[in-house]
């Protein structure tokens, strides 16, 4: 639908805002349940950046396993435990410089390594790639990553036997 | 320029089109559960009740549009905008007919997995925004629920992605031209099928909302015109459902020849949808709800492992060349 490059990078960069946007009012704000939905907004918003720079099918499973499954465990969690806005009344209110140090060390670190890649050149063209689609995404996989993709089965299937061994009715005969 | 008003036409007749026919199912449910039931149902207004819905949608609008004061208004607010959203969303790559559709986009059946993934939000936030323990009992069922059933949900389509070879829903339907893919994929109908009960929460899987248990569920506080949005919703979704079976499984608008030329595409789409939608109401008035416990164990204990060896039997066959 959009021939224009230029719309297509408008609304990269919003979408990209958006996200920076939201993922500040995660860290700031101080209700649990709307940090997490902030969050929810800053991913669908990265996913929209996928889509944009052509990759569809990572935009899909963005949305499909961090949005709508992580997320909904994680709020899931927030009402299990019933921490509402009067949780963060014990909070400590102004954060020291010194604790927020080492997040900031960090953060900044990732900002030097972007903006390098983003000047490297050779980098440029990579990021100008076609449409990758999910056929050449899943032969990527079962090809050169295969390695990669068994460690991570690996360990899902150990924390499946984790979490199997914590739910199991303990000796007594008791239900969980 | 045309391109695009043509397409937000295209979108305005549909969507001007889906919210009457969920009005009108809300009546088609009632009269149909009244006739199985042997009693009448409501057939009070026009002809047979048709205008059932138009005098229910008057009431709903002259309610009291109720904001809990003890509730989080913003996510109050936002929760049943969501859910009918979602499902409004999930229409787009819908193909209705060879010509008919909002979006061939080349990951539409993930797009689908996603809007339905995203629609757990407006119940679970609801739950928690009412600020009520019926409400946020509810809730939790609900993501409990849905997060299960999506599980399989995903991997039981994923056998009508390896024998077609794509995440395009038009291009499924066209791969279809030879025989529909019920024939080799009824195992995995079936568990699209519960799960898709079970993702737009309705009789028997409607424990979110049971009402000898917990009211109505997440959807206690809530009245007026917002309550009207979740009804939306839910019969959207079972319309979405509906749709998605027979794309994915009944070959769309594609009929065999002797009654392919009898009525046009789109016509025979809605017939198939009709026929699943009748489905769901019967499901309704003869089936028991289980308690949430089995739910969930029937989830994962039964529905998990069938799915993957569904996924299973459909790769080593497809890859011996049999399907």
């Amino acid at each position: 639908m959009f021939e224009n490059v230029a719309s297509i990078e408008g609304l990269f960069y919003f979408a990209g805002l958006v996200a920076v946007i939201a993922s500040l009012k995660v860290v700031t704000g101080n209700n649990t349940v709307h940090a997490l939905l902030y969050l929810v907004v800053s991913l669908l918003a990265v996913a929209v950046c996928f889509y944009l720079m052509g990759a569809p099918f990572a935009a899909g499973l963005e949305v499909i396993v961090y949005a709508g499954a992580i997320l909904v465990l994680f709020v899931f969690a927030v009402l299990m435990f019933g921490l509402g806005a009067d949780e963060t009344k014990n909070a400590p209110k102004s954060k020291s410089l010194a604790n927020m140090m080492g997040a900031m060390l960090l953060a900044a670190a990732l900002l030097v390594e972007i903006v390098v890649i983003i000047n490297n050149a050779e980098m440029q063209q990579s990021l100008q790639a076609n449409v990758i689609s999910s056929k050449a995404v899943g032969i990527m996989l079962y090809g050169p990553y295969l390695l990669a993709v068994e460690i991570a089965s690996f360990l899902l299937l150990s924390g499946l036997l984790a979490g199997y061994h914590y739910a199991k009715p303990d000796a007594t005969g008791g239900d969980l | 320029m045309a391109d695009i008003l043509w397409k937000l036409f295209e979108i305005t007749i549909i969507i001007a089109l889906l919210i009457p026919i969920a009005a009108m199912l809300v009546w088609v449910e009632r009269r149909m559960i009244g006739i199985w039931q042997d009693r009448h149902g409501p057939n009070r207004v026009g002809p047979f009740g048709v205008l059932q819905s138009l005098a229910d949608l008057l009431k709903i609008l002259g309610k009291e549009d109720w904001i809990p004061p003890f509730s989080d208004r913003l996510v109050f607010v936002l929760a049943p905008i969501i859910g009918a959203m979602c499902v409004l969303m999930s229409f787009a790559v819908v193909p209705f007919s060879p010509s008919i559709g909002v979006s061939d986009l080349n990951i539409g059946l993930l797009f689908f997995l996603a809007m339905a993934s995203l629609a757990v939000y407006s119940v679970v936030l609801a739950g928690w925004a009412s600020n009520s323990k019926y409400a946020l009992l509810g809730g939790m069922r609900a993501a409990a629920q849905t997060v299960s059933y999506e599980v399989f949900m995903g991997l039981s389509v994923m056998g009508v992605v390896l024998l077609t070879g794509s995440f395009n829903l038009r291009e499924i339907v066209l791969a279809q031209t030879n025989g529909w893919l019920i024939q080799s994929q009824f195992v995995g109908f079936f568990i699209f099928l519960v799960a898709g009960i079970a993702e737009s929460h309705r009789l028997p899987f409607d424990l979110p909302e049971a009402e000898t248990e917990l009211t109505a569920g997440f959807h206690t506080e809530y009245s007026g015109l917002k309550f009207a949005l979740f009804f939306l919703g839910e019969y959207l979704g079972v319309t979405l459902i509906s749709a998605m079976s027979v794309v994915l499984f009944f070959g769309g608008w594609l009929m065999p020849e002797p009654f392919a030329s009898w009525l046009p595409p789109l016509l025979w789409f809605i017939i198939k949808i009709m026929f699943f939608v009748m489905f769901f109401i019967l499901l309704r008035t003869s089936l028991p709800r289980p308690r949430f416990d089995q739910l969930l164990k029937f989830g994962w204990v039964v529905m998990l492992p069938l799915a993957l060896l569904n996924l299973l039997v459909t790769a080593v066959l497809r890859l011996t060349g049999v399907l």
